[in-house]
């Protein structure tokens, strides 16, 4: 008898604890999805706040549910995780940072993924933008140049399940000539001048989309289109509203 | 006590030297290891330095007066010290600016940087502020020596920096420091020999063991250090001068590929670069010799080529000779073209010009050894002064003025290129029908390319042009913008050409006059803010304009040389909250971090000012004689700002007679340090003949006099004696700033002496309050220079001057002095 209820009460405290243990996880999982929620939220209200120069008082909705499925604290540095749903950039390492997802929501907005579009990534970083990229496309190719967060990126990214996200370490001056030509371009790398074999791999119809300023202070985005008659047109688009005039002029 | 003895002067000049040559290093030591806004606040901050031991001293007074000789050395010991030591411990900080809006731990760290940096200035501060107290009598000579010690410490730390690299010149600093010890041990009389050597021995070991661990950590967000992450990168060569640390960089896995506003229609490709870093941004390259013409057509696919298309200039002025690339350029089309044009390039830093001209010659196929090609060390307008040469062409490419260099010292954005003088100058050294080209990059929202073509309009309609519009074009792709200015009007076959050439390379002509304008642009924006900008700034709307625009876009002056400055307070709430909804870069940061140092050294002045009054003996009946705490701040307070006001602006001012900002910086300084230094020392002397008063009646007169002259005549000097040879100019430079300067010396050490006689309790407390004068009157005086110009700060100066006299701290009741 005493065997049994020794054996029961292990049986019980051990039901008890892990029961509360896995709570203990589920309740920090918890936390972490409702905290990514709320910065969508804060997007969702940014964006409807001040309706952009793209004529849009909300973003495509497909844009949203990818920012709110991608777990970004799983893309920044240990010191950093509280700061991961915070609507700010975040250094992670080797000089460089994750983007400010208000940034990142505008940018793959601008780019107008659909599910069979093929996106190449020029600087892949921490790996954010490209786990954002393959919820909404069809195929991605994202290159970096610095080895060490490349690998990073790639381990982190198979680990996550994204598999329709392909890794390369290596200069993306040339673009990924295998895979061209591409619906979306988005280049986050700093050059002094867009590559032309970037857009050479532009499919007709296609995108580029390129961020301008420094890591924390992006000045302007850079959109440049392929029309379907091969032109190439560029618009400077503020990522923010701000008109430099006052008044009627 | 040792009142009778000679104060310990030579000591005393030595560690105000290196307190001078201290702030001057950290000027440029964190330009290169951060940027240059954020040095200054820094550096202007840790000046309090000086305020801080005022307030220290009137608490403790006593007690330290007792141990003088204990103290004063201790000081001398601890500033050579800490300036090596706190400055790498600042180093070590995690601070990094660009996150300053997201991450307020940023701030924190800010003021540990601040505190460290600030404990030399504290110690030399302490240092002469005890000798003022213990050699009473001295007052005046004492602090004639310590001008004097600081001008030509400036000097030296100059001198310095062409032979050392900055942080080696820190060791340098900090071995002054022990130096100082060491002749003040021998000047006070030292008997305790053994005690001094041990304590030098040990104080070198630790210096030198700080030395050998000293490297410079440069923030990992600067171009620099990111680039070096790039496999195959390495640093091939590193050298350094007042003008900045130039750090060479060969990439040979990814080369650079370094061709800024290269056309989106361009199929080309640059050729292999060497990257040029200065204080580890600023990118510039050295171009690999082309083997055939063909390799450089890239040259031809930026706006600053439009100018070749117009015309085949005959002789070229390029404007920052650089990497070589401008000059790359020319030749090209002038090879192109068949002519042999005569290419005449100007370069600031002569270290560049060693670098790419001689150094990296063979990599660059002697570009510039070319036959067509010379090159001169110095600054644009100082060239153009002193030879009368006109040119078809002058290409001003991408250049701003570079002031992180040593001459940065009191400067934040000063832009002597492109005031509407500067633009008239250009335009003056080009041939009927000759062009001035403008190239910028473009900001979003439009600031300088429209604030260029502003001044232009204006630098045209000063020099009689009726219709400038006929004589300004302005293309643009989407990186770069061009604007042309022609001595003439543009022709329709110019006009013809423009169009050509833009639409080639997808560049859009936003101002032309007569020609319309294209439908759709190439390059698009939300509005289409560079044309509307343009024709509202030609037509009789072009006030209302300039006061709807967000931004500044007031021509800049030679006496308001702030071009980069776009701020409008009424934006400012707006930009504010826009923040983190991708406004960041709205904000201008040199602004705002000049009004947060200006904000922070007034609340922080006045706790310094404020704090020791708790512990200073009150008024009482014993002391009616006393002297009124009152007139003593003010005096102190007004004898700050003004001396202040009155050296950075005419620093300025002497820079458009010198106009090479680093010897304009070195002479003016050193003089106005020097001279002061005189005029201190000898109204010692001359207050055995005349009383304090008519001391300071007769040099605030005198003050008067020269300030309100050199107002109304100084430019007009300069431009009448502007073509005599460089070293002469420096000599009148000399001669010029030497009466006002020694005049200026004068109100202090009168004050001072006199406080020492009747009120001597008060004197660290004044010194305290001249510390932390001397730091607001910096960023105030910059402030005001770019609201109202640097004249405005003169006269305000002068009125403080004219103010003191009826505030100078004597006793109430006529007593003799």
């Amino acid at each position: 008898m005493k065997l049994l209820t020794t054996v029961a009460g292990m049986f019980s405290t051990l039901l008890i604890v892990i029961s509360s243990g896995a709570g203990i996880l589920a309740h920090a999982a918890d936390l972490t999805e409702q905290a990514r929620l709320e910065m969508v939220r804060n997007i969702e209200q940014d964006v409807r706040e001040t309706s952009l120069e793209l004529n849009k008082s909300e973003l495509d909705p497909r844009v949203m549910k990818a920012l709110s499925r991608v777990p970004r604290h799983e893309f920044v540095p240990a010191d950093e995780k509280q700061n991961a749903y915070e609507n700010r950039p975040l250094p992670i390492g080797h000089g460089q940072t994750i983007s400010q997802p208000y940034i990142v929501a505008v940018m793959t907005d601008m780019l107008n993924l659909e599910p069979d579009s093929r996106v190449l990534e020029l600087g892949t970083g921490s790996g954010y933008q490209a786990a954002i990229l393959g919820e909404l496309a069809g195929k991605v190719y994202t290159i970096e140049i610095v080895e060490p967060l490349g690998m990073q990126a790639k381990e982190r990214l198979q680990r996550l399940g994204y598999d329709n996200v392909t890794t390369k370490v290596g200069d993306g001056y040339y673009g990924w000539e295998e895979h061209a030509p591409f619906d979306a371009i988005i280049v986050t790398a700093a050059a002094s001048h867009i590559p032309p074999p970037l857009i050479k791999q532009l499919k007709p119809g296609g995108r580029m989309v390129i961020p301008v300023g420094s890591r924390f202070m992006m000045q302007q985005l850079l959109v440049v289109d392929k029309r379907e008659d091969n032109k190439i047109v560029s618009k400077q688009v503020m990522p923010v509203v701000f008109v430099p005039v006052t008044g009627k002029h | 006590m040792r009142k009778h003895q000679r104060p310990p002067y030579l000591s005393i000049a030595l560690i105000s030297g290196a307190a001078l040559a201290y702030e001057v290093l950290l000027m440029r030591l964190f330009s290169i290891i951060q940027w240059h806004h954020f040095s200054y606040m820094i550096i202007g901050l840790a000046l309090l330095g000086y305020g801080f031991s005022g307030a220290i001293i009137s608490v403790f007074q006593g007690w330290l007066l007792q141990r003088f000789t204990l103290v004063f050395l201790g000081s001398l010991l601890l500033f050579g010290l800490t300036s090596v030591a706190g400055f790498m411990a600042a180093q070590a900080m995690p601070f990094n600016a660009e996150l300053i809006l997201w991450d307020y731990h940023q701030v924190i760290y800010l003021l540990i940087i601040f505190l460290l940096l600030s404990l030399p200035f504290f110690f030399a501060a302490s240092a002469i502020c005890l000798a003022f107290m213990q050699y009473r009598q001295q007052v005046s000579r004492i602090y004639g020596w310590d001008l004097a010690g600081a001008g030509l410490g400036s000097l030296v730390v100059i001198g310095l920096l062409f032979v050392a690299f900055p942080q080696n010149a820190l060791i340098t600093v900090g071995a002054a420091g022990l130096v100082s010890l060491l002749v003040a041990s021998v000047e006070l009389g030292v008997k305790q020999y053994r005690s001094v050597s041990l304590i030098l021995l040990v104080s070198t070991m630790v210096l030198s063991l700080l030395a050998v661990n000293l490297e410079l950590n440069m923030s990992p967000y600067k171009s620099l250090p990111q680039t070096l992450r790039v496999d195959g990168t390495e640093v091939v060569e590193q050298d350094s001068s007042p003008f900045g640390l130039i750090s060479i960089i060969d990439s040979r896995i990814v080369p650079f590929r370094h061709a800024p506003g290269l056309s989106l229609a361009s199929t080309a490709e640059p050729l292999p670069q060497l990257g040029i870093f200065t204080d580890g941004d600023n990118m510039t390259v050295i171009t690999k010799a082309a083997e055939d013409k063909s390799q450089l057509v890239y040259l031809d696919q930026l706006t600053s080529a439009l100018p070749y298309h117009l015309a085949d200039p005959a002789s070229v002025l390029i404007v920052g000779a650089g990497g070589g690339t401008d000059i790359l350029q020319a030749l090209y089309h002038s090879n192109n073209n068949k002519t042999s044009a005569a290419i005449d390039a100007v370069e600031l830093n002569p270290q560049l010009i060693e670098i790419v001209g001689s150094r990296y010659s063979k990599f660059n196929g002697d570009l510039f050894q070319h036959p067509g090609v010379q090159v001169y060390a110095g600054d644009v307008r100082g060239f153009l002064t002193q030879n009368q040469k006109k040119y078809d062409l002058i290409q001003i490419s991408l250049m701003d003025a570079f002031n992180a260099s040593a001459s940065g010292l009191y400067a934040l954005n000063e832009d002597y290129l492109y005031t509407i003088e500067a633009l008239k100058h250009y335009l003056n050294h080009i041939v009927p029908g000759g062009i001035l080209s403008l190239t910028r990059w473009i900001k979003m929202p439009p600031r300088d390319t429209l604030k260029l073509f502003a001044t232009a309009v204006e630098a045209l309609r000063q020099m009689g042009v009726e219709n400038p519009s006929e004589g300004l074009i302005l293309i643009r792709s989407w990186q770069t913008s061009t604007l042309l200015v022609k001595n003439g009007a543009f022709s329709s076959e110019n006009i013809k050409n423009i169009r050509e050439f833009s639409d080639e390379r997808s560049f859009d002509v936003d101002f032309a006059a007569g020609f319309p304008l294209a439908e759709e642009s190439y390059n698009q924006m939300a509005k289409p803010w560079f044309q509307e900008g343009t024709a509202a700034l030609l037509s009789d709307k072009q006030d209302q304009y300039l006061d709807q625009y967000k931004f500044n876009l007031h021509p800049a002056i030679d006496d308001r040389p702030y071009f980069h400055h776009y701020t409008k307070w009424s934006s400012l709430p707006e930009m504010f909250k826009l923040r983190d909804r991708g406004g960041m870069s709205l904000i201008e940061w040199g602004y705002v971090v000049l009004v947060m140092t200006l904000i922070v050294a007034a609340v922080l002045s006045v706790i310094l000012i404020a704090l020791p009054l708790l512990a200073l003996p009150r008024s009482s009946d014993k002391a009616k004689a006393a002297i009124s705490k009152t007139r003593v701040i003010l005096y102190f307070l007004a004898i700050g700002i003004a001396f202040l006001f009155m050296e950075i602006a005419f620093m300025q001012k002497f820079i458009l007679f010198l106009h090479h900002p680093l010897y304009s910086f070195a002479v003016t300084l050193a003089a106005f340090l020097v001279f002061a230094g005189i005029g201190s020392y000898l109204s010692a002397n001359m207050a055995h003949y005349y009383s304090r008063r008519n001391l300071l009646l007769g040099s605030v007169a005198g003050i008067l006099l020269f300030g309100v002259s050199y107002i109304f005549l100084l430019d007009s000097l300069f431009i009448w004696i502007s073509d005599t040879p460089i070293l002469l100019k420096i000599l009148l430079t000399v001669v010029l700033v030497a009466p006002l300067a020694l005049l200026m010396g004068m109100p202090f050490p009168l004050a001072l002496s006199s406080l020492a006689d009747h009120a001597e309790a008060l004197v660290p407390w004044a010194w305290g309050i001249n510390g932390c004068a001397s730091v607001i009157s910096a960023s105030l005086a910059t402030l005001l220079a770019i609201h109202f110009g640097f004249s405005t700060v003169i006269m305000l100066a002068l009125a403080l001057y004219a103010g003191i006299v009826f505030v100078f701290p004597v006793p109430p009741r006529a007593v003799t002095s």
